[in-house]
């Protein structure tokens, strides 16, 4: 290990690979993107380069504004569920035994395989009234008659929970695993039931991993556009679903650029006020 | 403006590798001297294409067609344009969409045709030849199709009559209809049943109106669709019993036993159609001509209503299709022809209202 400065070029060398990758996929992209933004957009044709804040001033209204704040809070709220959901599974799976524990990493990395379009599908039948959990309701006296449970809010959230669901596994599977079981184990030795222990002890000691996840979750959700066309109602159309009908069916990419270059100042800010906040109460 | 959602990614993928091929070894693609390389839409279009039309062509004119799967929209519209830029052509004629030849023309990406090379191209109904303002043809009618109101019929025993059924409370979430104003036509619709006629939307006022009275139906409508394949499945299933859809592929899953129909309302069904264009970046101009000529013969036309499921571009009469043939693809009625001049001059703020109105 060199523990001075590095010095030569050489020395500098292994961080030229993690640059180079960061140019080729996030600067130069994110550069022609607020380059096409500021492009001025030839009415019913493409657009052609300019620097013009059109595109801006036309994305600042109460209209997007409402989209920009529902996009938010979807994204917020199936961050927290996720998480909520994943946590308190994750913790007993780490406590499993090896080979249930590999079971069920396998099963949780298949279901990444699936696209957003088959997990879309697969909640609208599941939901639907014709061939739809409610007929086994039905079945079973518990209802009266089966009823379609989408298009609405609860199927989508469903949807977007269940898809955030193994990434939310997998980034908190680490640090779980490597949770010292001592900890527990001298808190439970003082008294504490294992639900007091788990939110006195577990939770606060692996604070900064929740924080990460959350905000891994909420990016995730934040990009999701397929699941609030097949599973929302209008009003439940996201952002990106918007910049999606923008690029691909108004050949507008001028105003699609913009409202992207929106969403991610926006949510690079959310990220830094949440990482800012996370250092506070570690201060404190 | 119209694919078969199901294979919309795979459509897109094989696009995006012809593109690749096309652009990688231009030489290799070049080498095929009478070689042509037409787009058409990807899916249930281009594979009938491949099996009962391009053969034919090839037999009769030597020249060979390589089939290129257009995505979704107007992303095509888009890829031509910037390969336009790069001088490059991944399809030398492709099938447009209306909405998507007049934008190209704003952007003078179509190459004119030589209407003296197409003597068939003069069958064709003259609002099917798109025209530059200065009287240079940009595109020539390839296919037409009718987008009507479709019904599940176990759901509904009579059929509706008019597209006012798609107002009435009695529907109250039942209803899929398409999520976007340039390929759903609603407003011309509306126009159509409440205001007299689409001359209605001429002023910023008439159509005003037209949004005022579509927002009347939001209530009614179960699922706003981009994609086809989800409406579909909805229809058959009874999920969402009534909406608007494709004539032909609404025929076609009747006559596979599924419980739909598609009506032509007394207001009309909505005509819209694809026309051939060639990219200026082509350099196959001449085949080209020979390619869309052929393709404007009556027993063509014919042959496309008959395995394809289109509607002719050119009069019902000039074709030797029988009156159950016809009827299968098409209607006597009077077409609710869509406004395409509203979606070049005023695309953006009809997206704008539109959206609001659905989302809002």
């Amino acid at each position: 290990m060199i523990r001075r400065a590095p010095r030569s070029l050489a020395e500098h060398a292994p961080i030229l690979f993690p640059a180079l990758m960061l140019i080729v996929f996030f600067v130069i992209p994110f550069s022609l993107m607020i380059a096409v933004s500021v492009a001025r957009r030839v009415p019913g044709g493409f657009y052609e380069p300019d620097f013009v804040f059109a595109n801006y001033e036309r994305f600042l209204t109460a209209f997007f504004g409402g989209v920009l704040a529902f996009s938010l809070e979807l994204a917020g709220l199936v961050a927290v569920l996720a998480v909520g959901v994943a946590f308190p599974f994750t913790y007993r799976l780490a406590r499993l035994p090896r080979a249930a524990q590999v079971r069920w990493l396998v099963f949780l990395l298949s279901i990444l395989s699936l696209s957003e379009v088959i997990i879309g599908f697969a909640w609208s039948t599941l939901l639907s009234r014709t061939a739809g959990i409610t007929n086994l309701f039905v079945a079973l006296g518990l209802m009266a008659e089966a009823q379609s449970l989408t298009p609405s809010f609860g199927a989508l959230l469903a949807g977007m929970v269940y898809q955030a669901f193994p990434y939310t596994v997998l980034v908190l599977y680490p640090a779980l695993a490597r949770l010292d079981p001592s900890l527990v184990e001298a808190a439970r030795t003082l008294g504490s039931s294992p639900v007091r222990a788990f939110f006195t002890v577990v939770v606060p000691a692996l604070r900064s991993t929740i924080v990460a996840t959350l905000i891994m979750a909420f990016v995730f959700a934040l990009g999701s556009y397929l699941l609030p066309q097949l599973l929302g109602r209008p009003q439940h159309w996201t952002l990106s679903v918007l910049i999606t009908d923008q690029a691909i069916y108004q050949s507008n990419m001028p105003f699609a650029a913009a409202m992207a270059v929106f969403l991610v100042l926006v949510s690079l800010a959310l990220v830094a006020l949440a990482l800012l906040a996370g250092r506070r109460k570690e201060e404190a | 403006m119209r694919i078969s959602g199901g294979v919309g990614r795979r459509a897109v993928l094989a696009g995006a590798g012809a593109l690749a091929a096309a652009v990688g070894f231009p030489g290799i693609v070049r080498a095929q001297s009478k070689s042509l390389k037409v787009g058409v839409y990807g899916g249930y279009f281009k594979d009938s294409f491949d099996k009962h039309v391009f053969p034919e062509f090839t037999k009769a004119t030597g020249i060979a067609v390589e089939s290129v799967a257009e995505p979704t929209g107007e992303a095509w519209l888009v890829q031509l344009e910037q390969a336009a830029r790069a001088r490059q052509a991944p399809a030398d004629v492709s099938m447009m969409s209306q909405v998507a030849i007049l934008k190209g023309m704003a952007a003078d990406l179509w190459a004119p045709f030589d209407l003296a090379k197409l003597p068939n191209a003069a069958k064709v109904k003259p609002h099917l030849i798109n025209k530059y303002p200065d009287g240079r043809v940009a595109g020539v009618g390839a296919v037409s199709w009718y987008i009507t109101l479709v019904t599940n019929t176990k759901a509904y025993p009579q059929a509706p009559a008019s597209w006012a059924a798609l107002w009435d409370p009695a529907n109250k979430d039942k209803l899929g209809l398409l999520a976007l104003v340039s390929n759903s036509f609603l407003l011309e619709v509306t126009a159509a049943t409440f205001f007299g006629g689409t001359k209605h939307l001429d002023t910023e006022q008439g159509q005003l109106d037209c949004f005022k009275k579509l927002a009347e139906l939001k209530s009614n409508v179960k699922l706003w669709y981009r994609d086809e394949a989800q409406f579909e499945a909805a229809l058959k299933s009874g999920e969402i019993p009534m909406g608007q859809y494709y004539h032909d592929v609404t025929g076609l899953a009747a006559a596979d036993g599924h419980p739909v129909r598609s009506t032509f309302p007394k207001e009309g069904g909505i005509t819209d159609s694809g026309s051939w264009a060639v990219t200026k970046a082509s350099k196959a101009g001449d085949l080209a001509h020979v390619f869309v000529d052929y393709m404007c013969q009556p027993s063509i036309q014919a042959l496309l209503s008959r395995k394809v499921g289109t509607a002719p571009t050119i009069d019902r009469a000039a074709t030797d299709l029988t009156d159950k043939e016809f009827a299968s693809v098409s209607s006597d009625l009077a077409p609710i022809i869509p406004r395409y001049d509203l979606y070049q001059s005023k695309s953006d703020w009809l997206n704008q209202k539109w959206t609001e109105m659905i989302v809002g």
